[in-house]
């Protein structure tokens, strides 16, 4: 043992020795050309030119919100909102069930968030850090999933549903969305550089089983992933609107199903339709407010680099 | 040894356990064993709920879509299906409409893709730049991104509005003469676009500017030692080292272009939604398929166009590849 024992730990002694050069490579990043050039006027009016179209469409929601439909439509638009906002919402309220759409909206996104985070956390954690046959080709299994539009299976899905006696109920759009392929693909991502090898390793002389490990080493760490994948998750099943249009009915829809029927009555009043599209946007904005940052940090995470 | 994963085993026997007699020593094999198990079996539990729900709720109905496609089924008895061969396929494939809709999604996905992306690559490179308040043109232009496919055609309905729509109007105040967006073949294709173009621009430019701040700055400098423009480097450097990311955008681009739905439907809403317009003009394949399925009541045949749907998609796929092949081959 005592011949080996410094064959192994040259390496390691070796290790740092070229890490060395490594912090120098921040600072270097920093002072490079790429990134580096400071945004002239153009790139402040370029990007002004597309925030005010990013945002011009939100404003006149509202605007469009709190008027009567004539004032919508005059020859002469209006620029500034109106008074009506309170009145058409409640006219919107009672046309379209809204009460009950926002309610089920919160459940079936609330639901989905939970169950994708767990499953995605775990399944993110064993391809990231686990050892098992077939991880290679199961992983990119889970990544060509990505490919597969829902449209593709939408005539079966809804066979079964009504077989299984959920047709028209939550639980039809709730269930073939437990899981995202992404939300996998992202858990990985962030857990293959954020969770050393050490620590699990540590747990496991501590006599941790895996269950263990999980819940005391992986969770922790996964936290701030798992924030910013449940506000995507949140974002995505809010707005989700193929399926659940065609799963569920005017008795009991989302807020987004609502918002669709609404609009496709008989002779929709645009300042109610636009009154419903508000409040069906109105928590994510919020959201977006108050969480940009991460969200911003979470998409740019999760892309494809290089 | 010191650089060797330690596995479970060696550690079978706590060390803080103290030995003892026979019986416990049949205990501690049989917790090894344990172990053992728990190690083989736990990243398999961990991956199990994914790969369970995608085969009931995906894989599982999209071969049985093939299936239904051979049968007559009716919205309005879903338990009977009725055997028919290729008549569901012989009936999507002979009518105009089905490839009115296949012209025109493969259309509004071009329109709508191209500049889409064009835009989010010159997005990126400006948002590289060292601004003040960086992550607030982030958040903005990722707004529309937490707008519903919903709220957002809606919203577009009433700018494109033949009578009292802001677009005319602003128009007007230029000269032009109103224009009946949704009527005309072209028009109602770019409305469409347009909604895409709107909600997944900025997307797509965090996606790039991810990519960009990971090209390393060695690649700069040495360009800039070489003497490359500003320019040069956009297109010497940046571009090349994006190319994965940018292959990976117009696949899932491609993808969602297939997928429109809800922009279509709700352009002018009501039946018209529902056919894609009086001609058919912005008729996609996603909405011939709710038409066929949901609003005329025959499901055998939209499970046919979502079969036809696939087979779009595979030769989509198969030209990305080759022209992915091509282009790297001519790039060394």
């Amino acid at each position: 043992m005592t011949m080996t024992s410094p064959t192994p730990t040259a390496p390691v002694k070796l290790a740092p020795a070229s890490k060395s050069s490594a912090p120098q490579r921040p600072s270097r990043f920093r002072i490079g050309a790429g990134q580096q050039m400071k945004g002239g006027p153009f790139a402040y009016v370029a990007l002004a030119v597309v925030g005010f179209g990013s945002l011009l469409p939100l404003y006149w929601t509202l605007v469009a919100a709190s008027r009567t439909q004539d004032e919508v439509l005059a020859s002469t638009p209006p620029f500034l909102p109106g008074g009506k906002l309170i009145e058409n919402i409640q006219t919107a309220w009672e046309q379209a069930n809204l009460g009950k759409a926002i309610l089920n909206s919160v459940i079936v996104s609330s639901s989905i968030t939970l169950a994708t985070l767990f499953f995605c956390t775990l399944a993110g954690y064993a391809f990231a850090k686990m050892r098992f046959r077939g991880r290679g080709w199961l992983m990119t299994a889970v990544i060509a999933t990505l490919t597969i539009p829902p449209q593709l299976s939408v005539v079966p899905l809804f066979m079964m549903m009504s077989g299984l006696g959920w047709g028209g109920q939550l639980e039809s759009v709730i269930f073939p969305t437990l899981v995202s392929a992404f939300g996998v693909f992202f858990m990985r991502q962030y857990l293959i550089e954020a969770l050393p090898y050490e620590l699990i390793e540590a747990a496991k002389i501590d006599g941790a089983n895996n269950l263990r490990i999980v819940v005391s080493v992986v969770l922790p760490v996964a936290r701030p992933a798992m924030m910013v994948l449940g506000m995507l998750t949140f974002v995505q099943a809010w707005n989700d609107f193929f399926w659940p249009y065609l799963a569920l009915n005017q008795q009991n829809p989302t807020l987004q199903v609502a918002l669709g029927q609404l609009s496709a009555s008989y002779t929709p009043d645009q300042s109610i339709v636009m009154a419903g599209a508000l409040i069906s946007t109105l928590p994510l904005l919020v959201v977006f407010v108050v969480f940009g940052k991460k969200i911003v940090g979470g998409i740019m995470s999760g892309a494809v680099k290089g | 040894m010191a650089t060797s994963t330690p596995t479970r085993d060696a550690y079978a026997t706590p060390p803080r356990e103290p030995q003892k007699q026979p019986p416990s020593e049949r205990r501690q094999l049989w917790r090894s064993r344990l172990w053992r198990f728990d190690d083989k079996a736990s990243p398999y539990a961990y991956i199990a709920p994914f790969f369970l729900v995608f085969g009931a709720f995906g894989l599982y109905p999209l071969l049985y879509t093939g299936w239904i496609a051979l049968h007559r089924v009716e919205m309005t008895g879903l338990d009977s299906m009725e055997w028919v061969g290729w008549e569901n396929f012989d009936k999507i494939l002979h009518d105009p409409e089905f490839w009115t809709s296949v012209s025109n999604t493969f259309l509004i996905g071009v329109i709508s893709t191209v500049p889409q992306l064009l835009v989010a690559l010159g997005l990126a490179h400006l948002l590289n730049y060292r601004l003040r308040a960086s992550t607030f043109w982030r958040t903005v232009i990722l707004t529309p991104y937490a707008t519903s496919v919903a709220s957002a055609a809606l919203v577009f309905a009433l700018v494109f509005r033949a009578d009292g729509g802001l677009l005319n109007w602003a128009l007007g105040l230029v000269g032009f003469d109103d224009t009946n967006w949704a009527n005309g073949h072209w028009t109602s294709k770019i409305a469409i676009s347009v909604i895409v173009i709107w909600r997944w621009t900025g997307y797509n430019a965090l996606i790039y500017l991810a990519a960009m701040q990971a090209v390393p700055n060695d690649l700069y400098e040495a360009a800039s030692l070489d003497g490359a423009s500003r320019w040069q480097q956009f297109r010497k450097v940046t571009i090349p080292s994006l190319r994965p990311t940018i292959l990976f955008t117009i696949v899932i681009s491609t993808i969602g272009s297939m997928q429109l739905f809800g922009e279509p439907l709700l352009l002018e809403g009501g039946a018209l939604g529902a056919t894609g317009g009086n001609e058919n003009q912005y008729e996609t394949l996603s909405i011939y398929l709710y038409n066929y399925g949901w609003n005329l009541g025959h499901l055998g045949p939209a499970a046919a166009v979502a079969w036809a749907m696939l087979a779009l998609l595979l030769i989509i796929a198969a030209a990305n590849w080759f022209i992915g092949r091509f282009v790297r081959k001519s790039a060394v």
